[in-house]
């Protein structure tokens, strides 16, 4: 009847995890009884879980990848304080096997659920309003692509209560990975929870993709899209290249699990080389996923803060579409030790290192936008500051990798660990961070504290370098990675300093939150009525803060690169708004439950597979089928909103703009 | 041919007819949806080309069991890829006759296009079948684990694709050849002709260059 | 006052933080893969140092033109000239390509000719014969057999000194990588594959070995010791290990084969020629060991993949 589940399932041992599950549960429904007391839920079901309005699922993207975040960094400091205690004659607090599941859940729950939905939340808010367009080309899909995300999510964290999680790390390399040595459901739950994400993401790409190559605003030609939109694009398009073979690699390993078959297992012919080469041809375009939106977000602040058009927006674009080729095409540099011998191993190399070169180009690019502006230091440039000072270092750590013979002495080190940190955390990272403050106001109409902001900084770069840069050293001694326990005692000083790193960068979690509770308390100081509050250079500030659910009441025109710069130019010269346009009634898609009944089916399929409940995966499927059907049967997918509406808000947005236009002119 | 399509969700009105630099802004539903579908199509091609090599890898990896040669029957794989590539045709039929609005007609090349698929798909269950009855299952080695993974996921599509015909022709009858109907039938056909390309690629990799002597 | 006072008690504090971390930094610096003991070692570390030379050339000075080009054209300065339309110059544009492209253009050479030349299969030129050593990892301990001596050894790799070796390396389970930082190239073991590798030590020790791949959960304890012996104390030792202790067979095979971790090293005196190929082959329950002929009755070992 239940498969493989049984109460043995749930820790009732094993305080740690049972405690914060329990404590997680216990939010959980404080939190939905709460809800539902204050009487929010109808807000939030209409407002944001069945929302087709990609703002909306942007900021619940964002949502859902700042809680994982904080899931992902309690696994990071468990490591950290491990390390710390484990040294010599001590086993620390954690035994393997759970130690083994904490470096597991990190490396897949950092990836795929912090730094994905972080991406593509903002790709979600951002991309649409910067094209000058109502929504995203199928809106309803993206509903559904991100309930999936969050479906796989959940399973990940479920796996913290019932059973538990894969304990191979976060590629899950067979054969370890094959049921011969992980018998257990851990790997289950890693496979089944990329699957069901895995296919979010794919549907994310195909909407992205549409939306930028077929609905733009009129005028918008492809050298007058924003930077952000090219990066995104660029993202998108890896997306679709790579995302299919994860979800064949991970279908072949469940195929070996479930049924028996041999591709990866050590006997019946299987070769485990051929998951290694698979994984990584997902693996490495992964991560150019993730760092290409997030060099859209420089690119943005870099403009917008120097007060001057991006230099080079060309060549910007050009190295964007190179860096989108060429990292489909480097992913052996992932195991020039496994001896596939000279002339594979140097033209693997040498082709990563090329990618060096338009990211070099980028950030000279982003030097020589700066170079004759008037910067303002606001918190999105102390964090592209910070990144261009971080990343050309992880950029020369990268490269040393990419060269065989060092390779050869520092692959799978503590040394690689701080490389992709330190292009992680400091590409990354640091460009949501920026991300996050500089849109914020656009998405709720105020802005964060400037002062908590820079404290957040300051948090995450001294942090971020007290955290890794021991690891460089380690790594040079020989140290590697995914150690429960130390053998040597001279390490201590070393880890010790990396967990009072971790606890710096912890503390710029905190306060995070802090600043965002504080900013909502201070909002009515904080209030953005312009909708424009950085003086920027795109579409999003053409409109409202927050901006109505179409975006635009007329389709903007565009004439050049800096679509609204030119427009804002333009009024504050001629001192007037230009001509009030004729305004129409509006089409824009209803909401939709669809999304989170097929996430609630895949979780429940995907749960019974996981524990070899077969009827319950059965219902699921069939349920997932029957919303499908049904959704397809509706005929109203559209509402009008009426021309009155558009037109009253439309006007109350040009007599702001009126005001406004009338303080820069005085003030100029 | 010459009416005005209405424009994709949320993109209606508004936009000027100036051209700009090159785009004339959102294009209508009827480019956007096919467009979104093929880009789908393609993703589910990058799947395939991963399982084929895949099997391009293991394909030697018999571990003393059955080679390709010893178990692929070259007459019943020429029917079942006759049968397929015949539905494609009758697919292509099933589209000309809903554009003039045929019901009849259109229902009709569906059932057959559906029922070439079911004959495709019972020849392939059949040799399957026969496969794992010989101790040639997927099991017994990678080559085979490999072979049934990448021809069953093959199988598997076209198993989703008669699905969707069923649902389809039960759309076509209750609601018509309206817009969105149409747009769904381009999908439908566009996913059919995908399925035949990457049958051709199985045929020619994996039988054909299977038996070779 | 007060800022002065507060000045003055500051700065011996961040001076002895300061030279804290010089002095950590100063013994971070001959350890591990910078302090190599042989030539292969030598030759990365080479490559390792001179690669982040030519590379911190561009970067230290990029760092300082990042952080003066914001500090000059800072919004307050008022003697900043401020150019909003400059979005474009040719000779710049020329300038950003140009320096990464000549830097990546100078180390892809380095990468192809060292490459080729640390290739772990290559032999190394030596005068001397080299040195034999099959290495199988299993979990979560290595095993190193020394086919020419006929004997194995546990956790305890001993090679002569300034004598190339050739490693032929396998896994019985799954996936580790052998390295010992000191002497330089690590590679994969693979269950049912053979990596090589070369490698050879010059300075007499005793160095740390380790498994770089994650295996498992006894995987920490996958430790080794790597012993660099002079060349006639090398032989004096293999021959003294001749005879000693247990014969490495099937049957003690299969009981070193069961999981364990933190093993103490130990040395086989005996070694059946041949082991380290079964292994490959996942052969070893079939395995004979030749010298002990089978018993008549029994019938011959399967053939491959039986």
């Amino acid at each position: 009847m239940f498969g493989k589940l049984t109460w043995d399932a749930i820790p009732f041992d094993e305080p740690i995890p049972l405690i914060t599950s329990l404590v997680v549960i216990l939010g959980i429904v404080g939190i939905g009884i709460w809800v539902w007391r204050k009487g929010w839920f109808p807000a939030l079901w209409h407002g944001y879980i069945t929302s087709t309005d990609h703002k909306k699922i942007g900021i619940m993207y964002i949502v859902l990848a700042l809680l994982m975040l904080v899931r992902g960094f309690a696994d990071a400091i468990m490591m950290r304080i491990q390390q710390s205690m484990a040294i010599g004659a001590s086993q620390g607090y954690l035994p393997p096997e759970h130690y083994n599941q904490i470096f597991s859940a990190h490396g897949t729950i950092m990836i795929f659920f912090v730094a994905m939905p972080f991406v593509i939340g903002f790709m979600n808010f951002v991309v649409p309003l910067q094209l000058g367009v109502r929504d995203v080309a199928f809106p309803t899909m993206n509903n559904v692509s991100f309930w999936l995300t969050a479906s796989g999510a959940l399973l990940v964290n479920v796996s913290l209560f019932v059973g538990e999680f894969a304990r191979t790390g976060w590629l899950a390399f067979p054969p370890l990975s094959e049921l011969e040595f992980s018998p257990g459901v851990g790997v289950d739950y890693y496979l089944v929870a990329l699957q069901i994400s895995g296919v979010g993401t794919v549907l994310t790409a195909v909407n992205f993709v549409t939306t930028i190559l077929k609905t733009r605003a009129p005028g918008m030609s492809y050298l007058r899209m924003p930077v952000f939109c090219w990066t995104s694009l660029a993202s998108n398009l890896i997306i679709l290249a790579a995302f299919p073979v994860l979800t064949a690699t991970l279908a072949l390993l469940m195929l070996d699990r479930y049924l028996g078959f041999h591709f990866f297992t050590n006997d019946g012919g299987g070769n485990s080389m051929l998951y290694m080469n698979l994984i990584w041809v997902w693996g490495h375009p992964e991560v150019y996923i993730l760092v290409l939106p997030a060099f859209g977000i420089y690119s943005e602040v870099a403009a917008t803060f120097s007060g001057k058009p991006l230099f080079g927006y060309r060549s910007m674009v050009f190295a964007t579409m190179v860096i989108c080729i060429v990292s489909l095409m480097v992913w052996l540099h992932h195991f020039f030790t496994m001896g596939a011998g000279a002339n594979i191993n140097a033209i693997f190399g040498i082709a990563s290192m090329i990618i060096g070169i338009p990211t070099g180009v980028k950030i000279y690019n982003w030097l020589f936008t700066m170079y004759g502006g008037r910067v303002r230091f606001n918190v999105p440039m102390y964090y592209l500051i910070g990144f261009m000072l971080t990343f050309v270092g992880g950029g020369l750590t990268g490269v040393l990798l990419a060269i065989p013979p060092v390779d050869f002495v520092v692959h799978n080190s503590l040394f690689l660990v701080a490389h992709f940190h330190h292009v992680i955390i400091g590409g990354v990272v640091f460009a949501i961070m920026a991300g996050y403050t500089y849109w914020f106001p656009k998405a709720f109409g105020f802005t964060l504290d400037e002062r908590l902001g820079k404290i957040i900084f300051w948090c995450w770069f001294i942090g971020f370098h007290l955290a890794f840069m021991p690891l460089y050293v380690l790594g040079f001694w020989g140290g590697t990675r995914r150690m429960q326990h130390i053998n040597d005692p001279s390490w201590a000083p070393w880890l010790n300093v990396a967990l009072f790193g971790a606890v710096i960068i912890g503390v710029g979690i905190v306060l995070t939150v802090v600043q965002l509770l504080y900013s909502i308390k201070t909002r009515e100081q904080r209030r953005d009525i312009t909708g424009d509050p950085w003086d920027g250079r795109t579409l999003e500030w053409l409109t409202l803060s927050p901006p109505p659910h179409y975006n635009f009441a007329v389709l903007p025109d565009v004439h050049g690169e800096e679509a609204y710069w030119i427009r804002k130019q333009t009024a504050i010269k001629e001192d007037k708004l230009i001509d009030e346009p004729d305004y129409k009634p509006i089409e824009m898609p209803i909401d939709t439950p669809t999304g989170i009944i097929v996430a609630f089916f895949a979780s429940v399929c995907g749960f019974a597979v996981i524990w070899h409940i077969w009827w319950l995966a059965i219902v699921g499927l069939i349920g997932a089928f029957a919303i499908f059907v049904w959704y397809a049967w509706q005929d109203e997918h559209e509402h009008i909103i009426p021309v009155e509406e558009v037109r009253a808000n439309a006007r109350e947005r040009r007599r702001i703009r009126m005001e406004h236009l009338h303080t820069i002119s005085q003030s100029t | 041919m010459t009416t005005v399509e209405a424009p994709a969700i949320g993109l209606t009105h508004g936009g000027s007819e100036d051209t700009g630099l090159g785009h004339r802004g959102p294009e209508s539903k009827s480019i956007v949806v096919p467009y979104g579908f093929w880009l789908f199509v393609l993703s589910d091609m990058v799947l395939f080309s991963a399982l084929f090599a895949t099997y391009a890898s293991l394909s030697h990896a018999t571990d003393g069991g059955p080679t390709s040669g010893e178990l692929f029957d070259r007459t019943l794989v020429a029917i079942e890829t006759m049968a397929l590539l015949l539905s494609s045709f009758t697919c292509g039929l099933a589209m000309i006759t809903a554009k003039r609005g045929n019901m009849i007609w259109t229902l009709g090349w569906l059932v057959v296009t559906g029922l070439l698929g079911l004959v495709f798909l019972s020849i392939e269950l059949y040799e399957f079948a026969t496969m794992i009855g010989e101790g040639a299952g997927p099991q017994r080695s990678a080559f085979l684990s490999s072979f049934f993974t990448l021809v069953g996921c093959h199988g598997a599509h076209v198993t989703c694709g008669l699905l969707w015909i069923g649902t389809m022709m039960a759309q076509v009858w209750t609601k018509g050849f309206r817009e969105h109907i149409m747009r769904r039938l381009l999908c439908l056909s566009v996913f059919w002709h995908a399925l035949d390309i990457i049958w051709v690629a199985i045929f020619t990799i994996v039988y054909l260059i299977g038996t070779l002597p | 006052m007060v800022p002065r006072s507060r000045a003055e008690l500051r700065f011996p504090a961040g001076k002895a933080g300061l030279l804290a971390a010089m002095a950590m930094l100063a013994s971070g610096c001959n350890r591990g893969i910078l302090d190599p003991v042989g030539p292969v070692g030598q030759a990365e570390k080479t490559i390792l140092i001179n690669s982040t030379a030519i590379m911190l050339a561009i970067v230290i000075p990029t760092m300082i033109a990042t952080l003066a080009i914001a500090w000059w054209f800072r919004r307050s300065n008022s003697k900043a000239t401020y150019l909003p339309d400059w979005e474009y110059s040719g000779a710049v544009e020329m300038v950003v390509w140009g320096i990464p492209l000549l830097t990546i253009m100078l180390l892809g050479g380095i990468t192809w000719i060292s490459s080729h030349e640390l290739e772990p299969s290559k032999p190394l030129a030596s005068t001397k014969p080299p040195l034999k050593v099959e290495v199988v990892s299993l979990d979560w301990k290595w095993l190193f057999i020394y086919p020419d001596q006929g004997i194995a050894t546990v956790n305890q790799l001993v090679v002569p000194a300034e004598t190339p070796v050739t490693y032929r390396l396998t896994s019985a389970t799954v996936w580790n990588v052998f390295f010992v930082p000191q002497f330089g190239t690590m590679i994969y073991t693979m269950p049912r594959m053979t990596t090589r590798l070369n490698l050879q030590a010059d300075r007499q020790g005793v160095y740390d070995g380790l498994s770089a791949h994650f295996s498992g959960d006894g995987f920490p304890g996958m430790q080794f010791k790597a012993q660099v012996l002079p060349a006639d104390q090398f032989a004096m030792w293999a021959q003294g290990a001749h005879g000693q202790g247990g014969a490495l067979d099937p049957t003690s095979y299969a009981e070193l084969s069961k999981p364990s971790s933190y093993v103490k090293p130990m040395t086989y005196g005996a070694v059946a020629p041949g082991l380290f190929d079964a292994i490959v082959a996942n052969r070893v329950a079939q395995f004979q060991l030749p010298q002990a002929a089978p018993p008549p009755e029994q019938a011959p070992a399967a053939p491959a993949g039986g």
